[in-house]
């Protein structure tokens, strides 16, 4: 294949911990292959030497937390023939969309010496809350072979291959002992999406959500059978609130979080 | 005719199987569980243990007896040394502008069952309707079943989440076996009655240490099978209702459904359930394609999906198919229900839903409960 014809790839980074891009940094045994049939336009994780827009493919971490963010996304996708967002940052607001549940300008006060330098937003919000997204890959951080699934999908002019079912059935897949029910370990694999291969479950932890919330979610049963193996309402919230919460399933399940704090989409 | 053998006897079972080349399949401990896995001798049985099953919850439970089968279902059944969780359809090259494609012969690994319980022993009954006595044989099934030697076991000690008495599937083998093994366990030591299903279970058991069965022990072997009987955890009711006239808007669908995770847990524990995905995958030079089956669940809203978006969208539809597939068009389908009461479903749903409960509840015209709703 010559190298005129090969689509461009560009990586963005918003707000985000790196460690989506770098798992296609990872892919070494693969990565040859890639750049074989793509042309790594703009990666700043992987070569200062960009080449300017428009791109065909565009993989985006991070989610959107400053004024500049907003300004800039609108951009990305504008030069951006076919958008992929990837890891729970891009996908449902990250782990630092905690903030949502607070009020950022108390937080700015106590942990900046001069707030007045820093322009944020109040909330950390998925991309695709501000631009279309042609396709979202779950997880913190996400999955390798997911990735080269994706990529090669769009290589071949085909849907990925990405099952959207819980975590379960990859426990199930892998003839793991359920920790939930065998051990007692309270577990979220029941209502998160797959991708990690049960790769806490299969070392006897429970399910963090890493993946976030399957395709529907009954996150009230699933509360419950968290308090059966224990957990009080307050390690119940916290376990619905790390990487993905505010995912709109789990967003909700902040029962413990005094509700004038709370803040509104 | 039934023969009495010492515990040692299931000792040289297994490795007169294995020396003629069998990789053999039993209960044994592993995570905290009893499962099924490959075992090179009778020291892996779960001598020792039983275990406390429930809705949603299983906990391992010594006996304080050199019993070797104290327990019920065990947490995997059968199915995946059968119809594997993945298998490879088919893999596509192409090259100079020609795909040469490949479908793998199936394979057909030697394997013995040893400990298979009568409710799984039916489940395997119904795959075998299911993938062999169709016009659509399976290839994959079909390389493994006719061959597997299956030395079964009475179940002795039927769980909480067990119904196969009402079910008619159990506790104790009546064929399809090519050895049965019973345990009888007294103070005095543990013994084990065998009777032969098959010729080759014949020439195995010609080759062990056994003395022809007395009347006394026929007698015990009755007495352990209806203690079993009558210690069955749960039951489905087969006077409930025609199932066929479950009512399909009855209230109580709302209700499990509001229990239901749609984790796909209950569908990859049973025995029965049989369905799959395709899987279709392309490496990134574009040259490689392979085809593969996997196991799939009634439960992913992507089961259903069709052109435009997915049939059942709701966790009450998809619930209520599964319920009603398994027990009333499987009927129509296959000639027999597709649950055996090994009471899986029961034990490994994270949130305890138990279906025999559902039934009852379902049996109920709605008129008559106070949830309201129209009459069956």
């Amino acid at each position: 294949m010559s190298t005129v014809s090969k689509p461009s790839l560009a990586v963005w980074k918003f707000a985000s911990c790196d460690g989506c891009q770098l798992t296609l940094l990872d892919c070494e045994d693969e990565l040859l292959a890639v750049t074989d049939r793509l042309d790594i336009a703009y990666f700043l994780e992987a070569s200062s030497a960009t080449v300017a827009g428009p791109y065909d493919l565009s993989l985006v971490e991070g989610s959107i937390t400053t004024p500049d963010d907003v300004e800039r996304i609108l951009e990305v996708r504008r030069q951006s023939r076919f958008l992929v967002t990837i890891g729970a940052c891009a996908t449902a607001g990250g782990i630092q969309a905690l903030r949502n549940f607070t009020d950022v300008e108390e937080l700015l006060r106590i942990v900046y010496a001069t707030p007045a330098f820093l322009s944020t937003l109040g909330t950390s919000t998925a991309i695709s809350e501000h631009v279309d997204v042609d396709f979202e890959l779950r997880g913190c951080p996400i999955d390798r072979s997911q990735l080269l699934e994706v990529i090669g999908a769009y290589l071949a002019g085909r849907d990925p291959e990405i099952p959207s079912h819980s975590v379960c059935v990859e426990c199930k897949q892998k003839t793991n002992v359920c920790v939930m029910v065998a051990h007692g370990t309270p577990c979220l694999g029941p209502i998160t999406h797959a991708g990690c291969g049960a790769l806490c479950p299969t070392f006897n932890r429970g399910c963090y959500g890493c993946f976030g919330p399957v395709e529907s979610p009954n996150t009230d049963a699933m509360a419950g059978a968290l308090a059966v193996t224990g957990l009080s309402a307050g390690a119940i919230d916290r376990l619905f609130h790390t990487f993905n919460a505010w995912s709109e399933p789990f967003r909700d399940m902040s029962v413990s979080v005094p509700a004038p704090t709370r803040r509104q989409p | 005719m039934a023969f009495l053998v010492g515990a040692d006897c299931l000792d040289e079972m297994i490795a007169s199987l294995r020396s003629n080349g069998r990789t053999v399949i039993g209960p044994a401990v592993r995570d905290g569980v009893i499962t099924h896995d490959q075992i090179e001798s009778a020291s892996e049985l779960p001598l020792g243990w039983t275990e406390d099953q429930d809705g949603g919850r299983y906990r391992l439970v010594p006996t304080g007896t050199d019993e070797r089968f104290a327990f019920s279902s065990p947490s995997t059944s059968w199915k995946r040394f059968l119809i594997p969780e993945r298998t490879l359809l088919l893999r596509a090259r192409r090259s100079n502008g020609t795909v040469a494609v490949v479908e793998p012969e199936p394979e057909a690994p030697s394997v013995a069952f040893f400990g298979i319980r009568s409710c799984d022993l039916v489940a395997l009954g119904i795959l075998d309707r299911v993938f062999l006595d169709s016009d659509a044989t399976d290839p994959t099934y079909a390389a493994r079943r006719p061959d597997v030697f299956i030395v079964a076991v009475g179940c002795n000690r039927p769980g909480n989440t067990c119904f196969c008495a009402s079910m008619n599937t159990g506790p104790t083998p009546t064929s399809g076996y090519d050895l049965v093994v019973r345990e009888l366990h007294s103070e005095e030591g543990t013994e084990y009655l065998v009777d032969v299903g098959s010729e080759r279970g014949a020439d195995l058991l010609a080759g062990l240490a056994s003395r022809p069965a007395h009347e006394g022990d026929l007698q015990r072997a009755d007495r352990a099978h209806e203690t079993a009987v009558a210690s069955m955890g749960r039951e489905l009711r087969q006077d409930y209702v025609p199932l066929a006239a479950l009512d399909p808007d009855h209230p109580r669908w709302d209700d499990v459904a509001e229990r239901c995770l749609a984790c796909g847990n209950c569908t990859m524990v049973c025995p029965t359930c049989f369905c799959s995905t395709t899987e279709e995958s392309t490496d990134l030079s574009g040259t490689e394609a392979e085809r593969w089956r996997v196991w799939d669940s009634c439960f992913s809203l992507d089961f259903t999906h069709l052109h435009g978006g997915s049939v059942r969208t709701s966790t009450k539809s998809r619930y209520r198919q599964w319920l009603l597939h398994k027990l009333v068009t499987w009927q129509d389908q296959f000639d027999t229900s597709g649950c055996v009461g090994c009471g899986r479903c029961i034990t490994w749903c994270p949130v305890g839903i138990d279906l025999t409960a559902e039934i009852a509840a379902l049996a109920v015209p709605a008129a008559a409960t106070d949830l309201g709703g129209r009459d069956v």
